[in-house]
């Protein structure tokens, strides 16, 4: 058996999330062309660096700290995050104020919760997308995003809150 | 503890993110709290629309071929691989060294050999030179035509050596002048010849070639040879006088 058939090696580690990479690739870039250079640089980057990789540490996690990291240096990244000023993380948040009815109505509609998330700042739509979609840990997403754990949390619940105001205000609108 | 408390870690609970005791305790509220359970129902369902939403793009699968090609095993090297690819690029470089270094020790004993044949020739000629004289000054003109280039040659007033005269020879197709010297009953050929025309006989220093002494150097593109059947400290003294004339 060569080495690169065994567990753990680069191509069973990387390739199961080649889908997910992507899609979060699109998310960020907002362009499928972008995406698939992103999402090639990020397995050239990995490949290349899969020496330094701590076996029995969290792959994707590394995975996508790669990926934001490439994101984040490129030209789109540059041009699209903008920093949060408000990430004090203390404050108290106030409740949702939603109903159940009212979230029934929107629950499957897509293409709104899409646009929704599209207006979104990218530091709140990665946040949103890594433990919502990717069903990260907050653990992860902290690895991943290179953030501590308190941030995760105050910073996804303000995600999810941006996420709800600017739906409302698309079905108000 | 109240719904305030209790709505900041509602995301947690539904992240699964709440330790046990905490969630366990959150549950329990939620039974009993109208206000808690429409905000926590109205947060998981938000998130299962973000995730059903979200999941919207699928890679071309041309791209999908590429990325496999680029990190399938065998495309890239594996470590193993790496090493032997190392290893092997060892072996070459020192299996090339080996070889020009052969190639160069056969080129120079080649030339040795040559140069042994013809101080052999020499001496077994009934007219070994084709100057004959012991002054330096008779036979270092008698070169002026004949080679491509001049030479010096020392006094040797006061030395054990004689100079008996000189020739042209030839090596490689290229001329080159020949003295013989004499040290008691010995006879030793020094050959002077371009650079060029032995590159590849070795640097300086004292080598044997069919059991004749030889030592040969380098001095303003010319390279002189030494070869005789006299003691090696013999024929460094020769050498010395030489060098020491330019």
């Amino acid at each position: 058996m060569s080495e690169n058939s065994l567990p753990g090696s680069f191509e069973q580690l990387a390739l199961p999330l080649f889908d997910q990479l992507y899609n979060f690739a699109c998310w960020l870039t907002q362009d499928r062309q972008e995406a698939e250079d992103l999402v090639q640089e990020t397995y050239t980057k990995a490949l290349k660096g899969f020496g330094s990789f701590q076996p029995g540490t969290n792959f994707r996690a590394w995975i996508y700290r790669i990926l934001r990291n490439t994101f984040l240096t490129s030209r789109t990244g540059l041009r699209t995050v903008v920093p949060l000023d408000f990430e004090g993380e203390d404050e108290k948040l106030p409740a949702s104020g939603e109903t159940p009815e009212s979230i029934l109505l929107g629950q499957f509609d897509r293409q709104l919760v899409r646009d929704a998330l599209d207006r979104l700042p990218v530091a709140h739509r990665e946040v949103i997308l890594l433990c919502d979609v990717e069903e990260m840990s907050y653990q992860e997403i902290s690895q991943a995003l290179s953030i501590p754990m308190g941030t995760v949390m105050s910073r996804l619940s303000r995600a999810r809150q941006a996420l709800r105001r600017t739906i409302h205000a698309m079905q108000k609108g | 503890m109240g719904c305030d408390t209790w709505n900041d870690k509602l995301d947690a609970y539904f992240d699964g993110e709440l330790p046990v005791e905490q969630a366990r305790s959150l549950a329990q509220h939620l039974r009993g709290c109208s206000a808690c359970s429409a905000d926590g129902l109205a947060r998981v369902q938000q998130k299962l629309s973000v995730r059903a939403a979200a999941q919207r793009f699928t890679p071309d699968p041309a791209f999908r071929s590429r990325i496999e090609k680029m990190i399938k095993p065998g495309t890239q090297p594996s470590r193993v691989g790496r090493w032997l690819a190392i290893l092997a690029s060892a072996a070459v470089l020192i299996l090339a060294t080996v070889f020009i270094v052969r190639s160069q020790g056969r080129a120079q004993q080649q030339v040795l050999g040559e140069l042994a044949d013809l101080h052999v020739a020499t001496l077994a000629s009934s007219n070994p030179v084709d100057v004959v004289s012991t002054d330096r000054h008779t036979v270092k003109p008698w070169f002026e035509g004949k080679l491509p280039f001049t030479f010096n040659l020392p006094d040797l007033q006061g030395t054990a050596f004689t100079l008996v005269g000189g020739r042209v020879a030839y090596l490689n197709r290229s001329p080159g002048g020949e003295m013989l010297f004499r040290i008691r009953q010995h006879q030793v050929s020094l050959f002077i010849f371009q650079d060029r025309a032995v590159r590849d006989s070795g640097g300086s220093e004292r080598q044997t070639a069919f059991s004749f002494n030889v030592i040969s150097w380098n001095h303003n593109g010319l390279r002189y040879f030494l070869i005789g059947d006299v003691g090696s400290e013999d024929l460094k003294a020769l050498s010395e006088l030489l060098r020491s004339a330019g």
